[in-house]
């Protein structure tokens, strides 16, 4: 298609980046923090830049490269990106340098007996597998990247987290790896009875194809092996319990990374796997997966509520939030689907934003304590602070104006012509949502500042410049969200053809074409 | 007969729901009055101290230079023959997706314009109002900047032409009512206020949020024109609960029952806030919506009748909190869920009461409005005491004041000929003209209400500005700063005069006719109703009078015990604590159960089975391996689990 390949120069960018960081000597951890950053920024430019190039009425796939991997089992290197995965992939690019200034003093000899270059070159090798989990257009590739992901994001927990971190590390590892086991079955298996219909391959494409060809029982298994993986990913209840404790333990750095990103990764994987290599399969799990969608989003929030530690807090927002994307997935339409694509963005700013929060008010501590009892009355001295958090947990709870708002209300949309029940009963989340994120903010940051204590420093510039794009961003797309949705449109109507759903038309029409009304 | 009807009714409807595209002037520039106010916030909000000095002057200068727009915009409406007034400005695409698709487009007409004049009009005033009111408030810049907020969100609820926008604007004033009513945010009270609003209109916005997605289903679009002229193909079920969920929405934004109980403990905020958002404007945006969506309840005589009786019983429930609340912003509040409940009452009879209920919904702006800022202008001069029995003989001190307020008072128990008379009059004829039982019910329970309005309002008149001194000490009365009466001047003007300019010379109902599809029907300054009405005011006065007015300080300065049911009005006849005990409580205990399972059950089996393994071993290499046998074991059980759950549903 295109002269450059864009896909591999911004896998390859943040991999070059952490080998130089890596090799810089542990005394210099200023130093590797500038390059990350440098780094990073660099990656940002070139994916942007390409997603300039991108056109949302030209194929599919763009920006594809294919080169042959282990021919022998018709393994390639193949990325590619549509709509949906282009977001993602911008979004990890946006994220990455943000994370890095936001967590400049987050990590240091005094909380890790690693060296602090460690967390910095780990970071650009997990921005390099988050690029290249959304690029691969080979089953085998993304497995393989699905899997090796864990290493940086194991490491970032357990050598340089808080708290129970070797615990939170291990569960986090046991249970990706599990699913990662159950996937890799079915990968193979796919690979399998893909050569039973005359061509064993793992390009995406060509599975896709002959899809509608496979037996409905093997499919359905190899559907089972793909969807546990990304349900322990995303993750669903009742497979969720890992990310709670993880972000608990993570850095609120790692946090963002983890739950803004890396979980994507199953959401994604649903849409892209799940539906389009299984549409049968897809259909005959539908009713299950959008109960436990349904589960998930209120135990979810209501877990939430009780929460005492602001990481865990989010995290179980979180689950909610995913609830929200799964369910619209499963809906089949095109409002469901476009609202869960851009759902995945749009969460991954809001509670982007908010553990970034949760991390300046933690280092403004000495003891750095996460628990929401530990905090009042910080909007007295600190508004920017109350404000960004304000803003930050407003979007998680989809106000109007910005831009989760967008995503949930299509995703309610979109699931309500299929599952009218069920998007009744998720509407309770609204509510759920409202007190989960206002009592937050009224415990931490109304109230008077206790006698005695010292004023809380407001944000620094620096911190500033790390959460100010990502509100700016809330803000923009909640107002504009157009330019999204036509990007991401092409994707959701020929995943909807692949699964053979078509959006239930309405009762009593009544849209208004040009000219048929009086 | 029926054939007949149900085709006149369709046409109706099909002329109730036209609209026409903009044809240019200053409707082409209509996104203006909300675009003025939102960069004014922005501007506030985002410049920082170094705004502190001209920021409230930026924040007054939005606020009428939409008003001036809005003006325009009307002004021109009038050139247009009437059953052309219905004009749409589209703005642009916010989303589409497949055959989804939400414009921001503007809806221009009777109803949308006179709302978009009140909420600028008296939000210009109290804009002017705060420049004094916050003079000493070191976040006075942050006030205008969410001041500012809220009539740029109000105005998109207004304007916009299709339910999905209208719902930005609709949580929009949710948010700015969530940042003002805690904007003492240091007081507990007031951040537990704001919250506790937020997450009550929550459940209202729950119902709007729910009644759209039916719409998008049954009609394949949210915008108004589309859906209104095709309700009558609908079947009688649907159209009857997407009115009990559009209700439901109304009841939290405009505090009826049972989702009123927010709007009591709403008074945290700024007396200026009282006054714009939770008397005039925002509160009423019930009353709007339900007018509005006027032909689905026309559609449903089930969802009409329930408005009519939900009205009923949040002025009587209002009315009665009014008689007994000592606090001077609490009383007003009670008024203020007791007149939106005429407005309600009103607008569930139909086209008949459309008219009445926003010709009231007008009126009541000025004069509460007006009565809001007089409080405030008290409470200015009483070291921010709100507390009613410390207050007494204040008629001396502050005559501007008093005479603005007692304008005020006189307009809203409906003397003749002030603004109240002709409007709430107006309802009550409305709801007896019906002529059958329930219209005599509802007409009755409004004239009780009218005694007892005039009962709470005297009382309140009587113990602030008349009878013996029971200040605390060191208090100084002394009149408010121009800023501040000037603004409570303009008014009392309204509170004089709107009333019948409306009714008399503007033939409000005719005006708004083409939306509301109202059979106009003329004032009659003589009718039983009006009567006796009279009568109830002039006997709840007197009452009033003979409680308060004359009692000597002593007896006045402590509140009594009270009767089982002063005691219970005090509770906000027990609300909260209904609330409280069906949800509060067990919804904490949920919460907790539910954080336990998660850490114990869920969580648990899988941490107890690591323990198991560990058995006494401290030694990390056998934990580890404890924690993966065990973790493996579990998650295969867990997969297990799915696996069956989905083979078991599909058998």
């Amino acid at each position: 298609m295109s002269a450059i390949p864009w896909l591999t120069i911004a896998i390859v960018l943040p991999l070059i980046g952490s080998v130089v960081v890596a090799a810089m000597p542990s005394s210099g951890a200023e130093r590797a923090k500038q390059v990350t950053l440098a780094f990073s920024v660099l990656v940002l430019a070139v994916v942007a830049a390409m997603a300039l190039q991108f056109s949302p009425g030209g194929p599919r796939f763009q920006f594809e490269e294919v080169y042959p991997w282990i021919p022998a089992f018709g393994i390639s290197y193949a990325v590619g990106v549509d709509g949906i995965a282009l977001l993602l992939i911008l979004l990890s690019a946006l994220l990455v340098p943000l994370v890095v200034l936001a967590g400049w003093n987050e990590v240091d000899a005094s909380t890790s007996k690693y060296s602090t270059k460690t967390y910095f070159a780990l970071i650009l090798v997990l921005e390099a597998m988050m690029i290249a989990v959304f690029a691969a257009t080979d089953v085998f590739l993304f497995y393989v990247v699905f899997e090796a992901m864990l290493i940086p994001v194991y490491f970032m927990i357990g050598g340089f987290g808080t708290g129970r971190r070797r615990y939170a590390a291990i569960k986090f590892l046991l249970y990706s790896l599990f699913g990662g086991l159950l996937m890799l079955v079915a990968v193979i298996g796919l690979y399998v009875a893909a050569g039973q219909q005359g061509e064993a391959t793992f390009l995406w494409e060509p599975l896709a194809a002959m899809a509608a060809d496979i037996d409905p029982a093997t499919a359905r298994w190899l559907f089972l092996g793909f969807f546990i993986a990304f349900a322990i990913k995303a993750p669903l209840w009742p497979v969720h319990t890992w990310l709670p404790s993880a972000a608990e333990s993570a850095r609120p750095g790692t946090a963002v990374l983890l739950v803004g990103v890396l979980d994507k990764v199953g959401t994604f994987g649903m849409l892209r796997f799940c539906l389009e290599l299984f549409p049968e399969a897809s259909r005959w799990a539908a009713w299950p997966i959008v109960i436990l969608a349904l589960i998930s989003i209120l135990y979810g929030a209501v877990v939430a509520i009780g929460q005492t530690d602001m990481m865990r807090l989010v995290a179980y927002t979180s689950v909610s939030h995913f609830g929200f994307i799964v369910l619209g997935v499963f809906a089949f339409t095109t409002q469901g689907h476009a609202g869960a694509a851009l759902y995945m963005v749009n969460h991954g700013l809001s509670t982007g934003a908010l553990f970034l929060i949760v991390g300046f008010l933690m280092l403004r501590r000495t003891e750095r304590s996460q628990l929401i009892g530990d905090y009042t009355g910080v909007g007295r001295t600190a508004p920017l602070l109350a404000g960004t958090f304000l803003v930050a947990g407003l979007a998680s709870l989809s106000l109007p104006g910005l831009s989760p708002f967008v995503s949930e209300f299509l995703v309610f949309m979109g699931t309500f012509t299929r599952y009218p029940v069920i998007a009744i009963i998720a509407a309770l989340g609204v509510i759920l949502a409202a007190l989960y994120i206002l009592w937050l903010y009224q415990r931490t940051m109304t109230g008077p500042r206790p006698e005695g204590a010292a004023p809380f420093a407001d944000l620094s510039p620096r911190e500033l410049l790390a959460v100010g794009p990502l509100v700016a961003l809330l803000v923009l797309l909640g107002l504009f969200p157009q330019p999204m949705l036509d990007v991401v449109n092409p994707a959701v109507e020929s995943t909807l053809e692949q699964v053979g759903a078509t959006d239930p038309a309405p009762e009593v029409p009544a849209a208004a074409e040009e000219g048929t009304s009086e | 007969m029926t054939g007949i009807l149900a085709a006149d009714s369709a046409h109706e409807a099909v002329e109730r729901a036209s609209t026409a595209a903009a044809d240019g002037g200053i409707h082409s520039l209509a996104w203006l009055l909300i675009a003025f106010p939102l960069l004014g916030a922005a501007i506030l909000l985002l410049a920082g101290r170094r705004a502190d000095r001209w920021g409230h002057w930026l924040g007054a200068a939005a606020s009428l230079a939409s008003f001036a727009v809005a003006v325009a915009a009307f002004t021109q409406l009038l050139g247009y023959a009437p059953e052309e007034r219905s004009r749409i400005v589209p703005v642009y695409q916010w989303i589409s997706t497949g055959s989804f698709t939400v414009d921001v487009n503007l809806l221009l007409d009777p109803l949308s314009i006179s709302f978009a004049l009140l909420i600028t009009g008296v939000g210009s005033l109290i804009h002017i109002y705060s420049v004094g009111y916050m003079a000493h408030d070191e976040g006075r810049r942050r006030f205008f900047g969410y001041l500012n907020l809220f009539v740029a969100a109000m105005l998109t609820l207004v304007l916009a032409d299709n339910f999905a926008l209208l719902f930005v604007g609709w949580e929009g004033v949710g948010l700015a009512s969530y940042l003002l009513i805690g904007f003492w945010q240091h007081k507990p009270s007031a951040a537990v206020a704001a919250k506790k609003a937020f997450v009550v209109n929550r459940v209202g916005d729950f119902g709007l949020l729910i009644a759209i997605m039916i719409m998008w289903s049954v009609f394949g679009t949210v915008a108004f024109g589309p859906v209104f002229e095709h309700i009558g193909e609908a079947d009688q079920f649907t159209v009857t609960v997407i009115g009990l969920l559009l209700l439901l929405g109304a009841c939290g934004k405009s505090a009826q029952l049972p989702l009123q109980s927010w709007l009591l403990d709403a008074m945290e905020g700024p007396t200026p806030v009282s006054a714009l958002i939770h008397a005039a404007t925002m509160v009423t945006a019930g009353v709007y919506l339900i007018v509005r969506a006027g032909l689905i309840f026309e559609a449903s005589p089930v969802a009409q009748t329930t408005v009519a009786v939900v009205g009923a019983a949040t002025l009587l429930a209002g009315a009665i909190i009014g008689c007994a609340k000592d606090d001077i912003k609490k009383a007003l509040a009670g008024s203020t869920m007791s007149q939106i409940g005429y407005m309600v009452l009103a607008a569930g009879l139909g086209p008949i009461g459309y008219a009445a209920a926003i010709a009231h919904l007008l009126t009541h702006g000025f004069f509460k409005a007006g009565l809001f800022l007089g409080a405030g202008s008290v409470m200015h001069g009483m070291n921010d005491e709100v507390n009613m029995r410390r207050y007494g003989g204040l008629r001396k001190h502050m005559p501007v004041t008093f005479a603005t307020f007692g304008i005020g008072y006189l307009a809203i128990i409906g003397l003749p000929p002030l603004s109240g008379y002709f409007t709430k009059e107006g309802i009550i004829e409305s709801a007896w003209l019906r002529g059958d039982a329930f219209g005599f019910t509802l007409a009755g329970i409004m004239l009780l209400t009218a005694g007892l309005t005039a009962f709470y309002m005297s009382r309140i008149m009587f113990l602030t500005f008349f009878g013996p001194k029971r200040w605390a000490e060191g208090a100084h009365p002394h009149e408010s700063p121009g800023s501040m009466t000037i603004p409570m001047v303009i008014l009392a003007v309204g509170s004089v005069a709107l009333g019948g300019l409306l009714v008399l010379v503007f033939h409000f109902a005719e005006f708004i006719a083409p939306v509301t599809g109202a059979e106009v029907h003329h004032f009659n300054p003589l009718s039983p109703t009006g009567l006796v009405a009279l009568g109830l005011m002039v006997a709840g006065v007197a009452v009033a009078w003979v409680m308060y007015g004359r009692a000597p300080a002593e007896k006045l300065a402590t509140a009594p015990r009270g009767s089982v049911f002063t005691r219970a009005a005090r509770a906000d006849l027990y609300g909260d604590a209904l609330n409280e005990s069906l949800l509060m409580r067990p919804g904490q205990r949920l919460a907790h159960a539910s954080v336990a399972v998660d850490d114990h059950g869920v969580d648990g089996i899988v941490n107890g089975l690591a323990g198991a393994v560990r058995g006494l071993s401290g030694r990390l290499r056998l934990q580890q391996s404890g924690f993966a046998r065990s973790y493996a074991l579990s998650m295969f059980f867990g997969a297990a689990l799915v696996v069956g759950a989905m083979l078991v549903v599909q058998l």
